[in-house]
């Protein structure tokens, strides 16, 4: 049986439709994905993502435990800031994309995917063994609630003693929603401004319609996992079992940024990854458009100029709700990485034209 | 879950609507919900002849593709024209403007009656 979020009466109370997710039994939508999805470009949405794990590394030698554990330098982030990361095997492949929170000097908060919660957790307790800290999961310790959509702030702001202004994005701080102590972040995976707030799984409902009743008037609507695909698709931000797998390394997913090979000692994975920084990649990752209504979908074969020869696998497709074309992502030969390319893909027998483009398809104005 | 009384069902949750020898087609209520909006509709052309049980079109969701089984065997005299530009009538009028397509019927299969199909989405 799958676990049910600790928000889950509210979702039935909401009328959501449930979907099993990374062991989850999480809302996939509450009405219509289209118009949550709209809400959240438009105004705002209201997620849960308490299937998120959490897991806290704490101790004087934490900051060394994410730089040998992690491809980035987390012994660089400021307390109360946060980083977008990748855990790799030795062989370079990538376990997990995080997001880390130093909470402070020695401690922080890493924030796995939920499918992946496991590997993170005895990754990370395997690599810190050598260091003065403590690997502890806490991922039943925390709901997790995110508000996302221009009106965000505007709905936190109101039932929060946070001081927004000082909040950056990619920051966190701890505040104190309708009497109740939480930690504030104002990240987020849809392509808005956003905040995400972690709290005890008890206090969840309670934080929860707080923020739809401060959020109703702005047009907030509960959003499913659903639209939170299409929004991060859309987005351009890659999804860990499309996009990344433990058979890609981080440059195969275009994210040679990440790996800060400047930092000081090991880490895991470097000499792998150092040696695949020679070389070129021989698929990559690439934004697709299409015309039409009907959407390449994940596993889908791409195919070259001449609309025989398979070049290349669709890993996440969807007609895109807010430009009203299909959208894709898809690893293609390095040959056809440039944005103009006109490719096919076989939607299922057919060859559909399309274009390569440069990520994000949306960006916020 | 709303499952007209007056209407004839298939496991595949196709509803049809008998008028003489020709039947009306669409999806259920139950499907339409379960496949989340509907984006993207393939229906057979006009003309067609369509078996029962074989695939004959396509319902694509935001996150899913469903093939559209034929419930019945025969030629298609008409198709919803209305849907390939407005899809997302299968979603909110499932059994009225959300029709598919109508088939002049030779013999008719066995299909489910409301309390049959209600049965069959129980669970």
């Amino acid at each position: 049986m799958s676990t049910p979020s600790p928000l889950h009466e509210v979702h039935a109370e909401l009328g959501a439709s449930f979907t099993d997710f990374a062991g989850w039994n999480m809302p996939v939508r509450y009405s219509s994905e289209l118009a949550e999805h709209r809400a959240v470009r438009e105004a705002a949405g209201l997620f849960d993502l308490s299937h998120m794990g959490e897991i806290e590394i704490t101790g004087p030698e934490a900051a060394q435990v994410l730089d040998y554990a992690l491809i980035g330098k987390l012994s660089a982030v400021k307390v109360g800031r946060a980083r977008y990361s990748m855990l790799c095997a030795e062989d370079g492949g990538v376990l997990d994309d995080l997001v880390t929170y130093r909470l402070g000097e020695e401690r922080y908060l890493v924030v796995a995917n939920a499918a992946n919660v496991g590997v993170v957790a005895s990754a990370l307790v395997e690599r810190a063994e050598k260091f003065d800290a403590v690997v502890t999961d806490r991922s039943t310790e925390y709901a997790l609630i995110a508000v996302q959509g221009p009106k965000s702030a505007d709905i936190v702001r109101a039932v929060s003693d946070a001081d927004l202004e000082s909040l950056r994005y990619y920051a966190s701080m701890p505040a104190t929603v309708n009497g109740i102590d939480l930690l504030l972040a104002r990240t987020g995976y849809t392509g808005e401004d956003g905040f995400e707030l972690y709290c005890a799984p008890d206090q969840a409902q309670q934080v929860w319609r707080t923020l739809e009743a401060a959020g109703e008037p702005h047009g907030l609507l509960p959003a499913g996992l659903a639209c939170r695909d299409t929004l991060r698709l859309e987005a351009g931000m890659p999804l860990y079992g499309h996009e990344l797998s433990a058979q890609l390394t981080p440059f195969d997913a275009g994210f040679d940024r990440l790996v800060k090979f400047e930092k000081e000692g090991d880490f895991v994975g470097r000499a792998a990854l150092a040696e695949r920084a020679k070389q070129q990649p021989s698929r990559v990752l690439v934004g697709l458009t299409g015309t039409g209504r009907r959407a390449p979908r994940a596993g889908y074969a791409v195919l070259g100029p001449d609309g025989t020869t398979e070049i290349g696998e669709i890993t996440s497709g969807a007609l895109s709700p807010t430009l009203g074309y299909p959208i894709a992502m898809a690893y293609v030969s390095a040959e056809c990485r440039e944005p103009g390319t006109s490719l096919y893909v076989d939607v299922r027998g057919k060859a559909l034209p399309v274009e390569v483009v440069a990520l994000p398809f949306y960006q916020r104005s | 879950m709303d499952i007209p009384e007056h209407l004839k069902y298939t496991e595949e949750h196709e509803w049809l609507a008998l008028d003489g020898d020709v039947a009306t087609v669409g999806v259920t209520d139950f499907a339409q919900d379960s496949l989340g909006d509907i984006v993207f509709v393939e229906l057979p052309d006009q003309g067609d002849d369509v078996t029962a049980g074989e695939p004959c079109g396509e319902l694509e969701s935001t996150k899913s593709v469903s093939e559209l089984y034929a419930p019945v065997t025969g030629e298609v005299v008409a198709v919803n024209e209305a849907i390939r530009d407005t899809p997302e009538l299968v979603s909110s009028d499932p059994y009225g403007e959300g029709w598919l397509f109508r088939v002049r019927v030779g013999e008719l299969p066995d299909l489910l009656d409301a309390a049959e199909y209600a049965e069959t989405i129980k669970e």
